[in-house]
């Protein structure tokens, strides 16, 4: 595959005395190197909403979930809420937002190093990107099933609703709230990290696979013209 | 040929975002009424003006006026907010007078304000009388900051925040019983001018009727605004003494007249009444001369002579002596016919309007010829030594309007518009010199006169009395309503009648009646909505009103509620949230002493809370983020409830508290 040539006259050269294209070999560093960049910028911006809708909220109620932190109608929506006995929304999910910074970091160092790591285990360092979006996800669900089986039956309407965990995407209706949680631009640009970093490994794999067969390949005929000599 | 395509280019643009806005159901512009309207407007015997004046008011729900008047709220002593066109009443502002709702007046932030106000020797004033209030304005418009109104009843200005639309201060004009020509700002709100009504002895003394000419004199009163503070600084503020002559209604110069100031009077006769023993009374003795005196000040000058301390402190007030005006060259008269009623400046200050009230003209005052005249010298004086400029050298024109004009306010299209009281009516008539051909008619003619219903007093257009006002609509300030309303009985409503003016020639027309139940209201003014930057919830959660600013009282969650005890002194920090008081049981002595914090966590628009205290005549609003203190004794024991008097939300009657105060 060849986009385009950076330089003819800068080449690779390989053990086996080939050469391959220069773009060869920066293409999945890049690549990866922008993956780590989209989960870096990931964590400014939200990565789920729940939108909530009520006659007397003519604009409606929105709070958007940050790897970081909650922002929008939080202190409305719990003040709501507390007559379902609900735990203020800023209690789900505290550790994780804690350590959030640092393991995005951490994810953008290991595709950093996956930079530095030409053979197959690369794709052991890129892994957790790949999962990090699903574990994302299940780790909210775990949220929101906490949270809506944390109701304080001493609270005024606690009494009056079942257990329930609000949708993961999709709409709900609670009381007169209609419900709509939607993934927002973080969460598609850590899809998209994952998206690029399968990317970067297809590259990863296009261009040093031939060194590594190379290298093999060469190790190989030393031996045997070793042991013919 | 270029050009014919981007014509054909931008009509089709024009064509295909019409399209896109094309709400559903809407009848195809100018093709008539839809069937079912038609089959309504003829059930009710509408005719096409009605249909015209529905359509032109009628605000669909969710949409807003583009204009707000501030209306005074006469007897009431407070301001109403309505909305223009719809004419929907939106607010009352509680003023001079204890209004429940906001708990103004009721232990509340408002006590203090009201109690500002009280009488020099701290006598209570229960009520006011509001008449003319006036919006700030910077370089000659209204701003949208902050709204001044007078009490005519006990000679007192309040300042009202356009923030949260809540009044700040009342100051009592400690020299004088009454006022009317105010209030009245300056071009940048540098002064609010508190002009005086009936003359009183100057410090306001007791002396006895007879020495009315020797001992009674009027007063005007420069009260300076303190922007920043939001407040007028008395300190900083001075007062003119006048002859008696009873000081009317008044309008500070603009642009060109910048640094003048203009009031009429009416009792140049130095009528003191006395029916009783024979002597004309006063509706006769005021109205004997032909003439009265347009009072020409020079405000700026006069601010001079102030910081130069050229003044005399009466009661705590500086004062200019009326000796110390006239050397100065700080006032001067020009006569004007008759017992008249208001004195306006014209958009670009070029002229003064003097409606003649006991005479059918406006007369109109040339600021260019004043400043000649004066310039001149060799002035004849009047009784008191003030320099008087013959009519006939300041008059730019009289026009015949016809009978009781009074008030006159302004358009974009060179028409003035004065309320004529007893003909009943509105007269258009055109402006002359730089106006005259911004309208088809020639200057200063009478155009249009409209009759409106009925008794007509003040009169208010949009923007109406600045810089560039806006034309579109007049309202008719209307003292009797007769049979414009069903019959509620022999106190009748006043009529505020919506005139459209945004045609030119005598094509105005009446559009819409809405009574005034409450009072009978002044003078209005309208200001663009838009320029109103009002808060939806306080800034910040613990503010202040009084102060503007955070309570170092104020709690910032429930956790710090509290209760604390010191011998008979109880503090309360109390949080307030739907929909429970924290705390929701308060024990006390009886004779314990009460000081109570209440602060909203709210940060909702329109999540007000009330709070009661039954039997203690306690009621506070506390709007989202407000903090107020209550202070009390708690003289009677037994067993009280505090509850929420603001619905809430589904829970707001169970937003309670116990009080128990033990015997």
């Amino acid at each position: 595959m060849k986009l385009f040539n950076l330089d003819p006259d800068v080449k690779v050269l390989l053990p086996d005395g080939s050469t391959r294209q220069l773009l060869d070999y920066l293409l999945p560093s890049a690549l990866l190197m922008v993956a780590a960049l989209l989960l870096v910028t990931s964590m400014f911006v939200p990565y789920w909403s729940m939108t909530m809708t009520a006659p007397q909220y003519p604009k409606g109620l929105k709070v958007d979930v940050y790897v970081t932190h909650l922002a929008g109608d939080v202190r409305e929506i719990d003040e709501l809420n507390h007559y379902l006995g609900m735990p203020p929304l800023d209690e789900g999910g505290q550790w994780e937002r804690s350590i959030a910074p640092f393991a995005l970091a951490a994810l953008g160092l290991l595709l950093a190093a996956g930079v530095f790591v030409h053979n197959q285990w690369a794709a052991l360092l890129a892994l957790p990107v790949l999962g990090y979006p699903l574990v994302f996800l299940a780790d909210l669900w775990i949220i929101l099933y906490q949270y809506g089986h944390s109701i304080d039956p001493n609270s005024a309407l606690g009494g009056a609703i079942d257990p329930f965990t609000p949708p993961l995407w999709g709409e709900g209706k609670v009381g007169q709230f209609g419900t709509i949680a939607n993934w927002e631009f973080g969460l598609w640009l850590a899809c998209g990290a994952a998206a690029v970093v399968l990317l970067a490994l297809w590259f990863h794999r296009a261009a040093y696979k031939p060194i590594v067969d190379a290298r093999r390949a060469v190790a190989g005929g030393r031996l045997s013209a070793t042991s013919s000599r | 040929m270029k050009k014919h395509l981007l014509s054909v280019g931008l009509a089709l643009m024009l064509i295909l975002s019409a399209c896109g806005q094309q709400p559903k159901a809407t009848p195809s512009a100018g093709g008539g009424l839809p069937a079912d309207a038609a089959a309504v407007a003829q059930e009710r015997g509408l005719t096409p003006d009605d249909i015209y004046a529905a359509v032109k008011t009628y605000m669909p729900s969710g949409q807003t006026d583009p204009y707000i008047m501030i209306s005074s709220g006469g007897q009431s002593g407070q301001v109403y907010v309505i909305g223009v066109p719809s004419m929907r009443i939106l607010k009352e502002i509680a003023v001079f007078t204890p209004q429940s709702w906001q708990g103004y007046g009721y232990g509340g932030s408002g006590d203090a304000v009201l109690a500002s106000g009280f009488m020099p020797d701290g006598s209570e004033i229960k009520w006011g009388d509001t008449h003319h209030p006036n919006i700030s304005e910077t370089n000659g418009e209204y701003d949208g900051e902050f709204a001044f109104i007078n009490d005519k009843a006990n000679a007192r200005l309040a300042v009202i925040s356009l923030k949260d639309f809540e009044t700040k201060q009342i100051v009592k004009n400690p020299n004088t019983i009454s006022d009317h020509g105010g209030a009245f700002v300056t071009p940048n709100t540098e002064y609010v001018v508190e002009g005086p009504q009936y003359g009183v002895p100057l410090g306001w003394e007791y002396a006895p009727i007879e020495a009315y000419a020797d001992q009674y004199r009027g007063l005007i009163t420069f009260w300076k605004f303190d922007r920043v503070a939001g407040r007028v600084d008395p300190s900083q503020s001075f007062q003119i003494e006048l002859p008696p002559y009873w000081q009317d209604l008044c309008d500070a110069g603009k642009l060109v007249s910048d640094g003048w100031f203009f009031c009429n009077s009416f009792n140049t006769e130095l009528a003191t009444g006395g029916v009783e023993a024979g002597q004309p009374p006063f509706e006769a003795g005021t109205t004997k001369n032909d003439t009265d005196y347009l009072h020409i000040f020079n405000w700026k000058k006069a601010a001079e002579v102030f910081q130069a301390g050229k003044t005399e402190t009466i009661n705590g007030m500086a004062v200019i002596s009326l000796q110390t005006a006239i050397d100065e060259g700080l006032l001067f008269f020009a006569p004007e016919p008759k017992s008249p009623h208001g004195a306006d400046v014209t958009p670009g200050g070029e002229y003064i309007i003097v409606g003649g009230k006991l005479d059918p003209h406006v007369t109109v005052y040339s600021f260019a010829k004043i400043q000649a005249a004066i310039q001149a010298g060799g002035l004849q004086t009047d009784q008191y030594g003030v320099p008087v400029i013959p009519l006939d050298q300041v008059m730019e024109a009289q026009v015949e309007l016809g009978l009781g004009p009074l008030h006159t306010v302004f358009d974009d299209k060179g028409y003035a518009y004065t309320s004529l009281f007893l003909d009943s009516a509105v007269a258009r008539w055109t402006l002359g010199g730089p106006y005259d051909e911004k309208n088809p008619e020639d200057g200063w003619t009478l155009v249009q006169k409209l009759p409106v219903q009925y008794n007509i007093g003040h009169i208010t257009a949009a923007e109406g009395d600045t810089a560039s006002p806006d034309g579109q609509y007049v309202v008719a300030l209307n003292k009797w309503s007769i049979d414009r309303f069903a019959n509620i009985g022999p106190l009748m409503p006043q009529n505020f009648q919506l005139v459209d003016i945004s045609r030119t020639g005598d094509q105005m027309k009446v559009l819409y009646d809405m009574p005034i139940g409450m009072a009978e209201p002044h003078y209005a003014q309208m200001i663009k909505a838009d320029k109103l930057k009002a808060w939806q919830v306080y800034p910040e959660i613990g503010w202040n009103p009084e102060t503007n600013s955070v309570d170092p009282n104020a709690i910032t969650s429930e956790e710090e509620a509290r209760v604390e005890r010191n011998g008979s002194e109880v503090e309360i920090w109390m949080s307030v949230i739907r929909s429970h008081y924290k705390p929701e049981r308060i024990d006390l002595q009886q004779g314990d002493h009460v000081v109570w914090h209440l602060t909203s966590l709210e940060r909702t628009p329109d999540a007000t809370h009330g709070f009661a205290l039954s039997g203690y005549n306690i009621n506070l609003s506390l709007e989202p983020g407000e903090t107020q203190t209550i202070e009390f004794t708690a003289n009677q024991s037994g067993t009280f409830t505090y509850y929420c008097t603001e619905f809430c939300s589904a829970l707001h009657l169970e937003m309670m508290g116990y009080l128990t105060i033990k015997p």
